[in-house]
């Protein structure tokens, strides 16, 4: 078995055709088709080596991403992509971690694994493809359905508070959170390459309208469709009266207030901070207990332990 | 104790302090009993003679209950020394420790007649007109107290009443001096002066004066022995994971699995490896399925409950065709069922939980040595088939201490590092005329298709379909995997004549009891033998052949007999074999076997 990585025969340019696997089984007008097309520029633009690319994702129609990027990736359970990227993303300093899900399998049945995720500031980046429904399954009430919204399980509306993506994130720790809408494909684009630069857990909640369940649910953030798309501006510290009523991202106070904002809400930079990352915190306690051990290989380490218990 | 030469053990007719002359001098066997409270300190003498005894080459096998409340309330630390092989903690003492009334109160029925009880008279006051023990009352108490000075109260009398053993059985002083020191030194200097002031003092308290003899264990050479290591199982499991190479982990703690996790937290990054305690039990085995898909061969583990968690997870690993390696610390079940109890319960959960055609590979480990081996197994298994491994130990192996030949660890530890070799072009991850070989991620894929894995049924690519014939050849080639395997196991060794009357089949922890009773059986006259097995499934071939030269097969696990009337591995191999010679005995006390309760079920 090799130790190191070997050279690929001769590096490639990563263009979108090489990362195109197979077609996307999506209806047609779904969303998720923009945010792949921005995740493919993103590539393209950025070279990242081919086969250090790592597309993840649990289940749903938005998780049936990795299926159509040609990249080293899995398709997991509903759920639980959070705990699985983590475990590549802690083994594998030399991967670039990405992990696409819906709104159900973020927020709902893999909620608490967010939370943890976010909480270990672990270095990965998530896109949460959110279209307030149960699309995979045929409409079903999500856990950001409206109130009232019709659905097979709620038919008289749905009734409960939807989760505040952006407040969610914030109260669990996550370093980096954007929002977007796959409308906007540039600005998104932006956002997940923003994103993929952060250091940490970094979150795009991104809007993906369900053409098929749920076409309108954010027409009020498109303005091809006479909504509005306000963008949250940043401060560029300029001194400048009207920077006074900028957003400081590092400000996790007013990224509360801005993610108050009534529904669509804001799109943009939420909230960004550097933090200590599980990765590096580990390994600098991993570095910390090797020099104790004076760089003894594996077997005279094991055979010191076994020695004292003799 | 089992004597070399046979003595009568007529009740003592000496009241207070009976003289013990009935004993011999030279023993080669000995059960004793701490009983106490948890906060006494017992577990830590009984740990001390363990290792003592590890370290005069005597066999040691110990035996250990703690209460399920946290602090405080009753405790015993049974510990056997043998200079033979040692198979079972032993069904009575020979020698009883109390502590306090209660603990003689509950375990004085525990005491062979002939039996030595050690109390402590400041706090216990037996019935001395019970003439079948020999009485030695000591005020260990007062006595500590008094040794140590006022500020230490009676802690330290664990240690006074390791001293008094030490004279009474003629244990190494200066050895077991050593152990304190290094023990206690560590922490602080002072604790070891004062744990040895404990252990003079009750080393050369005149026991001469209660006990007219003095024991011996006859000394046994072994030729080219090697050295002994005393661990418990779950040290063994955690020791076995690091020697098999197995460097990255997730786990969520729960009795009695944790303390593999909390070792291997604290040992693993000197390897250069991470264990992880996660949130829950789904992210545990994510995670470590997420460790082995980046290349590095996972664990996660957990007990019953958790394990319940895991399951989906694992039919994905079994699906996608990913190395892990799955340990339950079995205890009673269902629910939260008996969390510091012993139960062969979840075997049928090894095997058959989770949804869908799924077929598993379980092993089970014997003994707390066997624990370490096991494990090095399961990771070759995992490894070469590419499929998850259940590794099964239960709570009696997870606390009991034994000494074991040291292992020959340069030529077992295993170093594992990601295959990121380029796969040339053509490369399938789902291959049906090859067992899956993964290309982890890092791998440069020469045709440029990389490969995505997947818990849907998938085309050799790893594309997803539906094609009826696809998922038939799909299903065949995960299951035809296991029977490759299944063909390549060896048989289980024979203990006893290879054909006879009855044979006894065990699994798990079960062995010693079993290996004991049947040895006890055959001294008596009786055509009785023993398989164990490590492979519980797939069940290696040929068993069948085995079974043939038995009139019955008799398998025993701490089960229930189910309502079918036979336990857990018993309706496996019934469903395997067809044969109705296949009978079984099960108990659910949440205890283990006394090999008397083995000897009586076959005897019936
Ligand atoms: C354990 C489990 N429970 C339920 C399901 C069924 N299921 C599949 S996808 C899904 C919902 C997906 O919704 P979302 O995550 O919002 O993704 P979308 O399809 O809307 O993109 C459900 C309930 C499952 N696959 N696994
Ligand atoms: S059902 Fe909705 S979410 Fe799923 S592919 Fe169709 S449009 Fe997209
Ligand atoms: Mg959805």
């Amino acid at each position: 078995m090799s130790t190191s990585t070997p050279l690929a025969a001769e590096p490639v340019k990563l263009t979108k055709s090489a990362l195109t696997a197979e077609r996307p089984t999506w209806c047609p007008g779904c969303g998720d088709y923009s945010v792949l097309a921005a995740y493919y520029k993103i590539l393209e633009k950025r070279q990242l080596p081919h086969e250090k690319i790592v597309t993840l994702a649990g289940i749903g129609c938005s998780s049936r991403f990795p299926y159509f990027v040609n990249s080293h990736g899995a398709h997991y359970i509903h759920g639980r992509s959070i705990p699985l990227a983590t475990g590549v993303s802690l083994a594998r300093p030399d991967l670039n971690v990405f992990v696409f899900g819906g709104d159900g399998d973020g927020f709902s049945i893999g909620g608490n694994h967010l939370e943890h995720g976010a909480r270990k500031n672990v270095n990965l980046t998530y896109v949460i493809m959110d279209n307030s429904v149960y699309g995979m399954t045929k409409k079903q009430t999500s856990p950001t359905s409206p109130v009232g919204f019709k659905t097979k399980t709620d038919p008289t509306g749905s009734m409960d508070r939807p989760v505040n993506a952006v407040k969610k994130l914030l109260s669990a720790g996550a370093t980096f959170i954007a929002r977007a809408h796959a409308s906007q494909i540039n600005h998104m684009t932006q956002m997940i390459e923003r994103a993929m630069d952060h250091e940490g857990f970094s979150v795009v909640h991104v809007l993906s309208d369900c053409s098929e369940f749920f076409p309108d649910a954010y027409t009020s953030a498109n303005p091809r469709k006479g909504g509005e798309y306000k963008i949250i501006e940043e401060k560029l510290w300029d001194q400048t009266p009207e920077d006074e009523l900028r957003h400081d991202f590092t400000d996790e106070t007013a990224a509360y207030r801005l993610a108050d904002h009534p529904f669509p809400g804001l799109f943009g930079v939420f909230y960004q901070v550097e933090r200590a990352t599980k990765n590096d915190l580990e390994d600098m306690w991993i570095d910390s207990v090797r020099t104790k051990m004076a760089h003894c290989s594996d077997l005279e380490i094991l055979q010191q332990t076994f020695d004292r218990m003799k | 104790m089992n004597t070399p030469q046979t003595t009568s053990s007529s009740p003592v007719p000496t009241p207070v302090a009976g003289r013990a002359d009935l004993r011999p001098q030279h023993i080669h066997d000995a059960v004793i009993r701490l009983a106490g409270n948890s906060q006494d300190g017992i577990q830590s003498v009984g740990g001390f003679l363990a290792r003592l005894a590890g370290r005069s080459a005597q066999d040691v096998m110990t035996y250990m209950t703690i209460p399920s409340t946290i602090s405080g309330g009753p405790s015993i630390f049974q510990v056997r020394i043998g200079s033979g092989e040692v198979l079972s903690a032993g069904d009575e003492a020979d020698f009883l420790v109390a502590f306090h009334q209660h603990s003689y109160d509950t375990h004085i029925r525990a005491l062979k007649e002939g039996g030595v009880l050690l109390y402590d008279s400041d706090n216990v006051q037996p019935n001395l007109d019970d003439k079948r023990f020999v009485y030695v009352g000591v005020q260990i108490t007062s006595l500590t107290i008094e040794a140590l000075g006022g500020t230490a109260k009676d802690k330290g009398k664990n240690i006074f009443v390791l001293g008094l053993l030490a004279a009474i059985f003629n244990f190494d002083a200066e050895k077991l001096k050593t152990l304190i020191r290094e023990r206690f030194g560590k922490k602080d200097a002072s604790l070891a002066d004062t744990a040895l002031i404990a252990f003079q003092a009750g080393y050369s308290y005149p026991v001469d004066n209660l006990l007219a003899d003095r024991y011996h264990f006859e000394k046994v050479h072994k030729e080219g022995a090697r050295a002994q290591i005393t661990m418990d199982g779950n040290q063994a499991i955690a020791f076995g994971l690091i020697a098999a190479g197995v460097r990255y982990g997730a786990a969520y703690p729960i009795t009695p699995w944790t303390s593999v996790m909390e070792i291997l937290r604290a040992e693993l990054p000197k390897y250069g490896g991470l264990f992880v305690q996660t949130e829950d039990e789904l992210a545990a085995v994510s995670m470590a399925l997420g460790f082995s898909y980046s290349g590095n061969l996972a664990v996660t583990g957990s007990s019953g409950p958790g394990i319940s968690l895991k399951t989906e997870a694992i039919g994905w690993a079994t699906m996608a065709e990913i190395p892990l390696l799955v340990v339950n610390v079995q205890r009673g079940g269902p629910s939260t069922g008996l969390p510091t109890n012993v139960e062969q319960s979840d075997l049928y959960q090894a095997i058959y939980s989770g949804h869908g055609d799924s077929p598993r590979v379980v092993l089970a480990a014997a003994s707390v040595e066997d624990c370490f081996y096991v494990v090095l197994e399961a990771a070759r298994i995992a490894r070469k088939y590419s499929t998850p491994v259940f590794i099964l130990s239960d709570s009696s192996l997870s606390t009991r201490i034994e000494a074991f030949d040291e292992p020959d660890l340069k030529n077992l530890v295993q170093i594992s590092k990601p295959d990121l070799t380029p796969r040339p072009e053509g490369f399938k991850p789902y291959p049906l005329d090859k067992i899956t070989q993964h290309a982890p991620p890092g791998t440069p894929m020469l045709d440029g298709k990389y490969p995505v894995l997947t818990g849907l049924e998938h085309d050799e690519t790893g594309h997803p379909t539906g094609n009826p014939a696809l998922h038939m050849k799909m299903t065949a080639k995960r299951r035809e995997k296991l029977q490759k395997l299944a063909a390549e196991l060896p048989l289980p060794e024979i203990h006893g004549d290879p054909e006879g009357d009855t044979l006894l089949v065990g699994w798990g922890s079960t062995f010693g009891p079993i290996r004991e009773a049947v040895n006890r059986l055959r001294k008596a006259g009786s055509s009785v033998s023993a398989i164990h097995l490590r492979h519980v499934h797939p069940l290696p071939d040929g068993l069948d052949a085995i079974f043939a030269r038995f009139r019955r097969v008799i398998v025993v696990e701490l089960n229930d007999s189910g309502l079918y009337g036979f336990g857990q591995l018993a309706t496996v191999l019934r469903a395997r074999y067809c044969d109705p010679k296949i009978q079984s005995l099960t108990k659910t006390d949440g205890l283990s076997f006394l090999v008397r309760e083995i000897v009586d079920g076959v005897s019936k």
